[in-house]
């Protein structure tokens, strides 16, 4: 039970960061990133073609897979979603959703449905003894790099003058613009940074999940559905909602197996009806 | 001119009923069935998103369900496909009560993320619902009964279907032109306003959200018969996505052009399958972004506009014409421009 909750961790950790680099994106752009799932899986068969290719290990492509997509990030809001910038961002997420659709089956048509095998870096192969149960050391790594993440994010937002720039051109774009901030140059490095997250998400489940281009499809839905529960837009919400849609999916995966993968559905019709805004969202310029 | 107006209506009707009546002797007649089935579903949904200003990102629940019931109805019962095919409209009706009573208290992007998870939500419980939905499997060998004629030749059957299709569209015209209509014209553009007249906002957006699940169940019921079986796919939201990206490139709230974007999309992608192009996301997500890009009124919008700009030169240039019909026109290409502009609301 208590090895369920830890697994639940685990999964939710991923939800966690896919989430936040939603939450983070819609935040600053107001776009929702239908792409996201489709980073996510570039991630994952990034770390498995430098691996392939040029025998490149895990730990190189932990940082530089996301850094790479986050490049790739960089130059898709500036040639694409920037575009659409002034438009109603219904518009963004259309051109998301078909960005989503052609990176897949690019990927799809260079190494089909299949999935791919990565292997567990070799330092983390084995099992670490938390106290009450040993656990598979890669999979508190994977918690650990994730937790990480999300501090950083939360210090870089809340404690540096960048993140202070973001938040205040996020919260009041005019007023931000008036004191002299040019708030459109920090757009693009937002959207790279939150494309990034969901590379290292990408690339932290390559080696326990399987490596195949329809890995971010049906997660990215289930990503939707963490963060209208956390309210789109708060980022402490959309990660604690990753975490404890997580943990519930695996508890029930435990105790009702068959209601495990409509659970974070289930969660987020009732979150609607009792607080439409999300957990954490705010009523105000949402509705 | 106007009489010129009232002359293109009857001429574009008779072209298209002359279209769909000659398809299946142009088109290999299960594509030419499968473009009609997507027609409807694409007018569906641009009752929602043109019309109420919804970007709906589920309606594969209502085709899928709708699929699944018609061919549980016709496999179980034996009744005639048109009953089938009803019964499953009437079901998808009945689960887009629940649904959309939840998601219209959301707006914008809001409402596209709630009507995808829900969708979502229905497909897992396609999927592991087995004893009824056969699961991966799918339903299979659906009949065709249809009072003991036979249709199973595909060409044949493409006309026992069309009138249920027709009669989908107008049901679809009849909606969009209707007082009905012109109010969730006005949700569209001001809700507040709306509101503020005394229309019970939520309550017409529902409404819209049901009649658009019924007729999107109309559709995907008759696309089951057609096929002779129903698999998960047609819960899945690519499919709500590809209803989506008919919808846009023919034009939104133009209502017609989701059938001219149906028609292009199906043979695209036909054409890409028999010529060995399996990855048709690549080519469909491509005219997609550069629709989305640099053509958003698309195709029917970009017509309509060009279309009404020629009539208006010609007006001014036609000076003895009396004042009042000019303004008239010149009132009415405004109106059309501008709903037909950047008719996507939040």
């Amino acid at each position: 039970m208590l090895q369920q909750a830890f697994d639940g961790l685990v999964s939710g950790a991923f939800y966690a960061l896919l989430a936040l680099g939603l939450a983070v994106i819609f935040g600053m752009l107001g776009v929702v990133n239908f792409a996201h799932g489709a980073f996510y899986m570039l991630g994952a068969f990034g770390a498995y073609v430098v691996l392939d290719d040029w025998g490149v290990s895990f730990w190189i492509a932990l940082p530089v897979v996301p850094v790479a997509l986050g490049v790739v990030g960089v130059v898709v809001e500036r040639v694409l979603i920037r575009r659409l910038a002034a438009l109603d961002p219904l518009y963004n997420f259309l051109l998301t959703f078909g960005l989503a659709l052609i990176l897949q089956d690019l990927v799809k048509r260079e190494y089909g449905v299949q999935s791919q095998p990565y292997p567990r870096p070799s330092a983390l192969s084995g099992s670490v003894d938390l106290g009450l149960f040993t656990y598979p050391a890669y999979r508190v790594f994977v918690l650990g790099v994730a937790l990480v993440a999300c501090l950083a994010v939360w210090y870089v937002l809340s404690r540096t003058r960048a993140g202070m720039i973001v938040r205040a051109a996020t919260e009041r774009p005019e007023l931000t613009r008036a004191l002299g901030i040019d708030v459109g140059r920090w757009v693009t490095p937002v959207f790279g940074a939150g494309v990034a997250l969901a590379g290292l998400a990408g690339v932290l489940a390559a080696p326990m999940r399987a490596v195949n281009p329809l890995m971010g499809s049906d997660l990215i839905i289930a990503v939707f559905a963490v963060v209208v529960i956390g309210g789109l837009g708060s980022i402490f919400g959309s990660v604690v909602s990753g975490f404890a849609v997580g943990v519930l999916t695996a508890l029930t995966d435990f105790y009702v197996p068959s209601l495990s993968q409509t659970l974070v559905f289930i969660l987020m019709v009732v979150v609607l009806l009792w607080r439409p805004a999300g957990l954490f969202g705010r009523e105000e310029g949402i509705a | 001119m106007i009489i010129r107006m009232l002359a293109t209506r009857p001429l574009l009707l008779a072209v298209g009923l002359l279209v769909a009546l000659a398809l299946p002797w142009v088109i290999y007649p299960p594509v030419a069935m499968d473009m009609i089935c997507w027609a409807l579903f694409a007018v569906a949904v641009d009752i929602l998103l043109g019309f109420t200003g919804l970007l709906s990102f589920g309606h594969a629940a209502f085709w899928g369900t709708s699929a699944y019931a018609a061919g549980l109805i016709a496999t179980h019962s034996g009744l005639p496909f048109p009953v089938a095919v009803l019964g499953g409209a009437l079901a998808a009706a009945a689960l887009a009560v629940p649904i959309g009573w939840l998601s219209v208290r959301r707006t914008g992007i809001y409402f596209a993320m709630v009507t995808l998870a829900f969708a979502q939500l229905v497909y897992f419980v396609a999927n592991q619902w087995r004893g009824v939905t056969g699961g991966e499997n799918g339903l299979q060998g659906i009949p065709r009964g249809f009072f003991g004629v036979d249709l199973s030749d595909p060409f044949f059957f493409y006309y026992a279907g069309l009138p249920i299709v027709l009669l989908g569209l107008w049901s679809a015209w009849r909606v969009v032109r209707s007082p009905f209509g012109r109010v969730l014209v006005a949700v569209r553009d001001n809700p507040a306003r709306a509101r503020a007249l005394g229309y019970p906002v939520e309550r017409y957006k529902l409404l819209a959200f049901v009649l658009s699940a019924a007729l999107s169940g109309l559709a995907g019921g008759l696309f089951a018969i057609g096929h002779g079986f129903v698999s998960l796919q047609d819960v899945y939201w690519t499919t709500s996505g590809q209803a989506v990206m008919m919808v846009v490139l023919g034009g939104i709230g133009t209502l017609w052009g989701g059938v001219i974007g149906a028609g292009l999309i199906v043979e695209l992608n036909d054409y890409l399958a028999t010529a060995g192009f399996e990855q048709i996301g690549i080519v469909t997500g491509s005219v997609f972004v550069i629709t989305v890009l640099v053509f958003r009124r698309g195709i029917w919008g970009t017509a309509a506009l060009l279309t009404t700009r020629r009539r208006r030169d010609r007006t001014e240039t036609a000076s003895p014409a009396p004042a009042g019909a000019e303004a008239d026109a010149g009132a009415e290409a405004e109106a059309d421009e501008k709903e037909n502009g950047e008719p996507v609301t939040a």
